[in-house]
């Protein structure tokens, strides 16, 4: 298959076009329509995933042809080992949040369309190498988050779909402006990230910085990094279900990925000298202030939103170690925390449905009216606090062993926020799922076999990868530690702050 | 040690219990509906004993083996293997895993058969079989894994366990809340232990052999000598002293001691197996797991010592005062845990692991009787409503009082044997201080312990007719299991009698490979002395323990001395501290989890206003100068297109008068124009 990357980007464009051409009357088979084109996603990356030379750092299953070439631009596609695990994980919840999606009643057409077009615009940017065509991507996944969240949202939903709308714009002009820079005062002018790597040196050190910081801020706001995150709470408690498991499954991670695929390849210099502050600090704040922030909130999804920054700081603290079980552990965290936190963003939904509300002091209990429920909770629950054989233990610790021979004060603190996360997540489930009953749900039904599909493929592989995360490191490793390699062959930072 | 013996056995001792918790979880809910509760016994003990029956036969088969190759290793996969760090999935046999994985498969199963008696009218009998099941596999991730972080796999899985059977009756919150504080204040620990797992997997990269696996730790340990670590501390000091901090949350020692009185919370078995037994003791295991890292560093040796000397004997006062007949063997499990420090710390880690051992049979024994009283009561747990007990539960009885003589350190009890070795060692070494602390925790601990046989067994019955009425001996499934304990309470001591009577040791010598490290053994011959010394030592002791037992006897049996009046004696104030065991709880809740809650309402108000509220700003701001350029647009340029397009209306208006269709006009307007252009051209000529 040549043109492998191409299929599983735009799949799920011709399933949107058989949405929308469906008539009215077939409004109910589009859920069956994305889910099949979501399905031969997931199919064509675990194809991928089985045909991966775990060995090389070489671009795999390239594609490129010329697009327009009086500026340049290709169509570019290819993966490597970081992108490999992204698009595996792009599949796979969009998969799931399909399935999420069954509560969905209203304007159906369109939500299905807009899903379809999001998972496209969220590959495309996992798969592009061409500069240019990453930033279309980019785009493109704006337009329909952005609908999903005004239209089918909460009662704020038009001011967190703004809100979400404007902020990732403004990052997007920073990002939209360091690509031009880059293009234009390159030794050759070209989007093609492969070559602006090679290119790398040729950039002033000035020059280097600002477009550095740019980008970053630009990634930063995905992240979503203190002190650009304040959008994401309000996003998630606003959006509908399958929004939040895709917002925090897979778009976070488009920030974390940006850097590594943009900052950390093109701008090894500025990255070796910056990120111990950017990356470094910020993400050790993150790391403590999200979870400090999680135990004050009386909103169940509100909580969930903030563990996620919380746990995405392990992600910018690993990229920062510049080890090579660091950064292997920050990409894995990025995985894991993409499966995690769906799991609990599902969660969250599935009492939601039921008692239209999510404020934690109104439950009480609900493990007498929902076993299963409750277990399946606390499966998650304890997966977010990387208890060990499951997956996020193993991202952490080796997040935590390679900061700790950069950084050892902030890795004294993001080791120390492993006990504010299981303070708040317990203190959680204790006031939601434990004590007395609160008669007030009686009769509430436990796990439906469909919630129960959502949930039970994303357990597996939480625990599958705890005991083997081999299955990930595999195709990571190769790639981060050449990458790794390219920024610590640059010059440092001239004072070792904070070691 | 460096060509270990490659096993399989390992393998299936360890995934047993994790079957049976599989089976459990996935189908016990309708195993025990479709089968009854004895398909769950079935499965939850089965997979325990047949574990202890290989580990037995395991046993046997390394008795067989020269001393020197008694080490076997049961490789599976490797597990991570990025940026140096190469570990497997591999559990690791040598002789103190061994003694371990005995204790926790064989007091496990007997506890797992008692409590089929114990938990018979529990409505969800299946999860209860299910973690305990899940915690047997734990433990022996814990004492088997062959590299630390498997350990530490083991070390939070048990925490889990723990955490789910202590708030197993989840329907009571104040159950719930044990859990959770059991749970977070191990979790204070891990942090201490995790970093100092990421300190030594650095300075061992530092010199060339990054690794985790602790029979590789044990090779390259004496390369670390010197080294500088953090704080001012040497490497090694740093890391062991970390370890150590570590274990004062797994092993319930000062200062992270508060969670295990409050895990009583959970049904009396949990209290035996886990809060007593086993996990508890992890942290015990772990410094003689890694004895010549902690060999290697004295200033750490000595906090080991002191801290389990302090722990002994605070928790013992506090064990005084207790009313509960579970809270007094919380804290007694406290204080037994520090004999069990200080042992290691002043070196004798052959005497620790010993005391690890005694202790497992006569407190699981203890606690396990405490549940047939618990039982027989109705759950009633207060002794003051107890009382005579003995005549109608003579098994219990007996075997209670078995365990309490053992505790006591009465020879030839099996507490005696290891407790008594305890005591003399810390002296032998040199710790007086310590010793001290330790022979007056002995005397208090045999005058709690026979206030409580006295208070449950002895005098007039206290409690309501009902409970009186109801009284009986256990069922046999429990009855049976006490009076086991009880036999191993009465001779389980006999694998090591002290030096002055016998040398027969040979429990040590089965440890012996284990403690072969050059330091280790330097460690432990700077506590030999001669025999006389060693025997006038244990009758100081043991006099101690008659004083302890007289003061309890004339107090709760004769009753010539009012405890009543003999605390105010001393001071109410004194009294009431204890009583309130020196309201730590409350200092804790004060100084840490108040303001801490207090910053996280702080920082979440900064959050939605301040730093939202910036954004907010922003985009107001925005807003505004939107409005701003709005008006500009709508009165400024707007205003210029329209003041231009009435300006060109008003000059057409006024142009228009000049169409006046008159012919003599426009006529005149031509002629006019020719001569202006006329004029224009002759001027430009010239």
């Amino acid at each position: 298959m040549n043109h492998a990357l191409t299929l599983i980007t735009f799949i799920p464009i011709a399933g949107m076009v058989v949405v929308l051409a469906l008539p009215q009357a077939m409004k109910d088979i589009c859920k069956w329509i994305a889910a099949a084109a979501t399905a031969v996603q997931l199919l064509i990356a675990i194809w991928l995933y089985r045909s991966f030379d775990t060995a090389t750092t070489a671009i795999q299953f390239a594609e490129k042809h010329d697009w327009i070439p009086s500026y340049h631009i290709t169509y570019f596609m290819g993966v490597d080992g970081i992108s490999i695990s992204m698009v595996l994980l792009t599949a796979l919840i969009c998969f799931i949040s399909v399935f999420a999606s069954f509560s969905i009643t209203r304007a159906e057409k369109a939500y299905y369309a807009l899903l379809l077009m999001l998972d496209a615009g969220m590959m495309g940017v996992f798969v592009s190498l061409d500069f240019f065509l990453f930033y279309i991507f980019w785009e493109v996944m704006l337009l329909p988050m952005y609908f999903l969240i005004g239209i089918w949202g909460g009662p704020r939903r038009e001011y967190a779909a703004i809100k979400f709308f404007l902020y990732t714009l403004l990052g997007s002009v920073l990002i939209l402006l360091a690509m031009l820079g880059l293009y234009y005062y390159g030794a050759q002018s070209t989007f093609d990230m492969t070559v602006l790597a090679s290119n790398a040196s040729h950039y002033s050190t000035t020059f280097q910085r600002i477009v550095w910081i740019a980008l970053f801020i630009g990634f930063a706001i995905k992240i979503p990094a203190f002190p650009f995150h304040t959008w994401l709470p309000d996003a998630h408690v606003e959006a509908p279900t399958a929004i939040s498991v895709i917002l925090a499954g897979v778009l976070l991670k488009m920030g974390t990925y940006g850097i590594l695929r943009v900052n950390f390849a093109i701008l090894p210099e500025a990255t070796h000298q910056l990120a111990w502050l950017f990356l470094g600090v910020i993400g050790t704040i993150n790391i403590v202030y999200g979870a400090m922030c999680a135990m004050a909130q009386t909103d169940y999804k509100k909580l969930i939103a903030y563990s996620s920054i919380s746990h995405m700081g392990y992600v910018m603290l690993g990229c920062a170690s510049f080890t090579a079980a660091g950064i292997n552990g920050a990409v894995l965290q990025m995985f894991n925390h993409g499966t995690v936190t769906a799991m609990l963003f599902i969660l969250v939904g599935v009492i939601y449905d039921r008692a239209h509300h999510r404020e934690i002091a109104g439950f009480g209990g609900l493990a007498q009216q929902m076993p299963l429920y409750a277990g399946m909770t606390g499966f998650a629950f304890f997966a977010g606090m990387g208890l060990p054989g499951m997956s996020a233990f193993i991202s952490e610790v080796l997040v935590l062993i390679g900061a700790w021979q950069t950084h050892p004060l902030m890795t004294v603190f993001g080791a120390a926020t492993a006990i504010l996360t299981a303070g708040y997540l317990l203190w959680t489930y204790q006031r939601i799922y434990l004590g007395p009953f609160n008669e007030k749900y009686a009769g509430y039904a436990d796990l439906t076999f469909r919630e129960a599909f959502t949930l039970v493929p994303l357990a597996i592989i939480v625990l599958i990868l705890g005991v083997y995360p081999h299955a990930v490191l595999g195709l990571l490793n190769t790639s981060l530690v050449h990458l790794n390699q390219i920024v610590l062959s640059t010059p440092g930072p001239a004072v070792a702050l904070l070691h | 040690m460096d060509h270990p013996v490659s096993i399989t056995v390992a393998r299936y001792i360890v995934l047993l219990p994790l079957i049976g918790a599989t089976i459990n979880f996935l189908a016990g809910s309708w195993l025990q509906k479709t089968f009854g509760k004895r398909a769950i016994s079935f499965v939850g003990c089965g997979v325990v004993v047949l574990a202890f029956i290989l580990a037995v036969r395991t046993f046997f088969a390394m008795l067989a083996m020269a001393p020197e190759n008694r080490f076997l290793l049961d490789d599976l996969w490797r597990w991570i293997d990025v940026g140096g760090l190469n570990l497997e999935v591999a559990f690791w046999l040598d002789p103190l895993s061994m003694v371990m994985t005995l204790i926790i498969t064989g007091i496990g199963g007997l506890i797992h058969i008692y409590s089929t008696g114990y938990m018979h009218d529990d409505e969800s009998y299946w999860r209860f079989f299910g973690w305990l099941n899940l915690f047997t596999f734990a433990m022996l991730v814990l004492v088997l894994g062959d590299n630390l972080w498997l350990m530490f796999v083991g070390w939070e899985g048990v925490g889990l366990c723990s955490f789910a059977l202590i708030g197993f009756w989840y329907k009571v919150l104040a159950n719930t809340t044990a859990g959770n504080k059991a749970f977070i204040v191990n979790r204070v620990g891990d942090w201490a232990f995790v970093i100092a797992l990421y300190s030594l997997f650095m300075a061992l990269g530092n010199v060339g052999h990054p690794t985790l696996v602790t029979r590789e730790i044990a090779k390259y340990a004496p390369l670390l000598a010197g080294m500088p670590g953090y704080l001012g501390m040497t490497m090694v000091t740093f890391v062991t002293l970390l370890m150590f901090a570590g274990a004062t949350g797994k092993s319930a020692q000062i200062p992270l001691y508060v969670w295990l009185p409050d895990a009583m919370a959970g049904p009396t078995p949990v209290s035996a197996l886990i809060h007593a037994a086993t996990m508890v003791t992890a942290g015990i295991y772990m410094v003689a797991r890694l004895n010549f890292l902690f060999s290697m560093a004295p200033a750490t040796m000595t906090v080991v010592a002191v801290v389990g000397g302090l722990t002994a004997l605070f928790a013992a006062t506090v064990g005084i005062a207790q009313n509960d007949i579970k809270k007094v063997l919380a804290y007694s499990t406290v204080s037994q845990l520090g004999y069990m420090f200080a042992a290691v710390g002043v070196g004798a880690y052959a005497a620790g692991v010993f005391h690890l051992m005694t202790h497992a049979f006569f407190k699981a024994c203890l606690f396990l009787g405490s549940g047939s009283v618990i039982h027989a009561m109705g759950g009633e747990q207060d002794m003051r409503k107890m009382g005579a007990l003995r005549h109608k539960m003579p098994i219990t009885f007996i075997t209670f009082l078995a365990a309490t003589l053992a505790i006591s350190g009465v020879p030839p009890f099996a507490g005696f044997m290891s407790k008594d070795e305890i005591i003399w060692q810390a002296f032998a070494h040199g710790h007086t201080v310590v010793w001290a602390l330790l022979l007056i925790g002995a005397a208090i601990t045999v005058f709690y312990m026979f206030r409580q046989v006295y208070m449950t067994f002895f005098g007039e019955f206290r409690g309501t007719h009902e409970q009186e009425h109801h009284l009986h001996e256990s069922p046999p499934s429990m009855a049976y299991v006490l009076i086991v304990l009880g036999a191993l309470s009465v001779v389980g001591g006999l694998v090591k009698i002290p030096d002055f009577i016998a040398t027969y040791k040979p429990f040590e010598e089965f440890l012996e490979p284990v403690f072969a490290s050059g330091p280790t053994r330097a460690v432990m011959e700077a506590g030999i002395h001669s025999h006389s010394l060693e025997a006038a030592f244990g009758f100081v002791t043991f006099t101690m323990v008659v004083l302890g037992w007289l003061a309890a006897d004339f107090m709760y049996r004769q009753q010539t001395v009012d405890p009543e009046r003999f605390s105010q004696a001393f001071g109410g104030v004194v009294y009431e501290w204890v009583l309130n065991k020196y309201y730590v709880d409350e200092l804790y809740d004060f100084a840490v989890v108040r303001p801490y809650q207090a910053s996280c309402r702080a920082l979440a108000w900064i959050d939605a206003n301040i730093i939202d509220g910036i954004v907010n700003l922003a985009a107001a701001l925005t807003v505004l100068g939107a409005w701003l350029s709005g008006l500009f647009d709508a009165y400024i340029v707007d205003g210029l297109v329209n003041a231009a397009s009435l300006v060109t209306l008003d000059v057409g208006g006024r142009l228009r008068r000049l169409q006046t269709g008159s012919i003599n006009g426009y006529l005149y307007g031509i002629l006019a124009a020719v001569m202006v252009i006329l004029l224009v051209r002759a001027m430009l000529h010239a």
